[in-house]
């Protein structure tokens, strides 16, 4: 006989602080630029055209960079930044949700081509340690309930037509969360004739959240800045 | 005679059969398209050989379309065999997959993606290339068809239609997917049912087909590498060590020790993580929410560890040919013993509790069964395999890396319902904390890294992967561009036996047989 009301109390609350620093582990965190004298020839080791050099400096482009670690590996690597606040809008783009939204915001996860990274990162945000429910989000299985399109892969081409459909299924206020590299430009997969190569020409998009994959924590970091709030885990040291 | 020289002996006698060559890891023998049925089945059903995969090639030159290779391996006498045979143009080959049913799937695939025929299987079209979105008779991987750009026009079956084999009055075909549910992958699955039991099931995948065999092709080895890294996320270290062994015995080349070592480390760290997620879904598909929410902790802390050790959640970035791109270091080494305690105590106490909960049994419990018989027919793999009595894995069967040395115990179970697999999943995740805890005192000192030249050739690898065998072959120009490269996984081989679990369950039950198996789409589609 097995007593699971009283295993989960026993195990006390185990979600995390919102705003306390992304704890270890939580993110493979990011490169930052940095000025180098190397940067040229530097910038070449991103398999994806992630680094650019610059004035001396190599700028680091996220939507690119596919989380290879080449440019964090070996004697001179770039610095390392471990946050998860990593979403951005999209130059044209609606407003966030009106403040209604706070506190019930539907979500709708569509697969549309992810490797299995993604889909396992996505599967977490409600587990204890993530809990997402506690920001009033939830996700659906219909698009005639969300609220939001969350949407990660580079667009295969025989999942097109149900992205499109998906997305035409939802009632108004909608928005569209791009997840994943792949999701913004095709990723490793580029833009082939199986993959669009991305979310942008297929449906509206809102809000990018770059990474390869996107941690749980930077997920919800994404859905909660199109709910309209701007705070997030805190950064950890540099290394 | 030993069982291996009997094999041997078998081939060289073989009527009119050339026995080309034998080199360190496989017998190659070129037969004719006439051979090629009679000798697949006696492979298969007396010397209990194992199909592996299915290579096709198209040829540069015109005379000859296409070489087309078959893999068996003999688990037994730990033979890897080879049969190949040139395709003139316009002809076609015996299906073998009356014989060899675990080659139907190959058949299909190769007739979408090359317009390769197999004279006598029943049902080609349809499966990779669906036939409302794609225009017929263009075979993408053909060199002359072009991966940058859709080709125009859409398919004849816009009016596509489920097939419905069910007569009876009241009959219906109810789909589930592409999109469905709350975090699923996508696929499409078309359950018929009269009333309340499944009668069949069709699976249609591949609507994740990213092409990735073909976008590889003409890509850099190194660039080439991300692919096999992602096309299967979950099972990244996986099928990226597939693919450095490829490259590594084409330019022969081997890991240093420690490499060798590290690799089995990280890939059984993969493993433990996959197969605790696995053990997520199973606990969520029956809504048992504490359950669910312990297993989703294993897996956070699987993550967090991996990313302390390695860097990335996902064990991306890590593997290269000739051997690793970074060390682990003493502090991490320490990190990982002390995680695998943890890690070690929190499995068994949630293995406790669920074998104690009768109604979470009551649930999977002879639930989509995969019969030992119909698992031998499909020859599924991995744990899917193992929890159906098969004791395969190449770990031990065709040992590679260190894996000879450090040999897993394997543990099988007979039923191959729902609660089989789901104790093969605890039983191989604590055997790899075993592994991991003993490797983790012993790792030899030394470089993590060879020089590896970049050579022209093909050549054959293989990893036992967290759902099983998967196969990879590549081949490289000289200047170290890939030509082909195939990936053959566990998916592609176990989703093919996934609708012969189903039949004769109830609606309600689909998601939970479905979560026992475990199976990755993404490694299925490519
Ligand atoms: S981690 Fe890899 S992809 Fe990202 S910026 Fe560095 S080199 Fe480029
Ligand atoms: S963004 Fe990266 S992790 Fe996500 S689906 Fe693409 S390859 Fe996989």
């Amino acid at each position: 006989m097995s007593f699971w009301p009283w295993y989960g109390l026993r195990g006390g609350q185990q979600t995390e602080s919102w705003e306390a620093s992304v704890p270890a582990g939580a993110s493979p965190g990011r490169p930052v630029a940095a000025a180098r004298q190397d940067a040229d020839q530097f910038s070449m080791i991103c398999p994806t055209q992630a680094l650019r050099a610059q004035a001396g400096r190599v700028e680091v482009e996220m939507d690119h960079c596919v989380h290879c670690q080449r440019c964090r590996q070996g004697a001179d690597p770039l610095p390392w930044q471990e946050d998860a606040a990593w979403s951005h809008w999209r130059d044209t783009h609606a407003q966030p949700f009106p403040a209604r939204f706070r506190r019930s915001l539907h979500v709708l996860y569509v697969d549309a081509g992810a490797c299995g990274a993604c889909v396992n990162e996505i599967r977490l945000v409600d587990a204890p340690v993530y809990n997402l429910h506690r920001f009033g989000i939830f996700i659906t299985a219909t698009p005639r309930d969300a609220d939001v399109l969350l949407v990660s892969g580079p667009i295969t081409d025989a999942m097109h037509r149900a992205v499109v459909k998906a997305y035409a299924a939802m009632p108004e206020p909608k928005r569209v969360l791009g997840m994943g590299v792949c999701a913004i430009n095709g990723g490793v997969f580029g833009k082939s004739f199986a993959s669009h190569g991305g979310l942008e020409g297929v449906i509206p998009v809102d809000l990018w959240i770059p990474g390869c994959p996107p941690p749980p924590l930077a997920i919800i970091e994404g859905l909660r800045r199109l709910m309209g709030w701007t705070n997030g885990p805190a950064e950890r040291e540099v290394r | 005679m030993s069982e291996a020289t009997g094999l041997r002996h078998w081939l060289q006698s073989y009527p009119a059969l050339s026995l080309s060559e034998v080199d360190g890891y496989c017998l190659r023998l070129v037969c004719t398209p006439e051979q090629l049925p009679g000798l697949a089945r006696e492979l298969v059903e007396h010397w209990q050989a194992e199909f592996a995969t299915l290579l096709v090639e198209e040829h540069p030159d015109r005379a000859l379309s296409f070489t087309v290779r078959y893999y068996f391996y003999a688990p037994r006498q730990h033979h890897l065999l080879e049969l190949r045979i040139a395709v003139a143009p316009g002809t076609e080959l015996p299906a073998i997959s009356d014989a060899v049913h675990a080659a139907d799937w190959h058949e299909r695939e190769a007739w979408d993606l090359y317009g390769l025929r197999f004279t006598g299987h029943p049902f080609l079209g349809d499966f990779v290339l669906h036939d409302e979105d794609w225009p017929e008779g263009v075979d993408p991987m053909l060199h002359r068809f072009s991966a940058r750009q859709r080709p125009a026009g859409e398919g004849s079956g816009e009016h596509w239609q489920p097939p419905q084999l069910l007569e009876e009055e009241g009959a219906i075909v109810f789909p589930v997917g592409p999109i469905w549910g709350d975090y699923n992958e996508s696929g499409l699955w078309l359950l018929e049912t009269p009333g309340e039991q499944i009668r069949y099931l069709h699976t249609r995948l591949f609507y994740k087909y990213r092409a990735v065999e073909k976008i590889a092709e003409g890509q850099a080895v190194d660039q080439a590498f991300l692919l096999s890294e992602r096309f299967a996320g979950a099972a990244a270290l996986a099928h990226s060590w597939a693919y450095c062994q490829a490259v590594e015995r084409i330019a022969g080349c081997t890991a240093p020790r420690r490499a060798e070592q590290l690799r089995i480390l990280f890939a059984e760290l993969e493993r433990a993580r996959h197969h605790c997620a696995n053990i997520a879904e199973i606990c969520g598909s029956t809504a048992l929410s504490v359950a669910k929410a312990m297993a989703q902790n294993l897996v956070e802390d699987w993550l967090r560890l991996s990313a302390q050790v390695a860097g990335h959640r996902y064990l991306f970035g890590l593997l290269c040919p000739g051997g690793l791109r970074q060390d682990l270091h003493a502090e991490q080494r320490n990190l990982w013993i002390a995680a695998l305690a943890r890690l070690r105590r929190d499995l068994l106490a949630l293995r406790e509790h669920l074998e104690t909960s009768s109604s979470f049994l009551d649930r999977i419990e002879e639930m989509g069964t995969l019969t030992a018989d119909f698992a031998k027919t499909f020859g599924v793999v991995g744990p899917i395999a193992r929890a159906s009595g098969r004791a395969l894995d190449l770990r031990r069967h065709l040992p590679y890396g260190a894996y000879s040395e450090w040999e897993p115990e394997i543990p099988t179970e007979e039923q191959g319902d729902g609660y089989a697999r789901l104790r093969i999943f605890f039983a191989e995740t604590l055997i790899s904390i075993g592994l991991m805890e003993e490797m983790l005192t012993q790792i030899a000192d030394g470089p993590i890294r060879t020089e590896c030249p970049i050579r022209a050739g093909h050549a054959l690898a293989w990893v036992e992967a967290p759902s099983g065998a998967t196969f990879h072959w590549l081949r490289l120009a000289e200047d170290g561009s890939v030509l082909r490269l195939r990936l053959g996984t566990p998916g592609f081989r176990n989703w093919h036996a996934f609708e012969r679990a189903i039949q004769g369950a109830a609606f309600q039950d689909f998601p939970i047989i479905l979560a026992t198996w475990g199976l990755s789409v993404a490694e299925n589609d490519r």
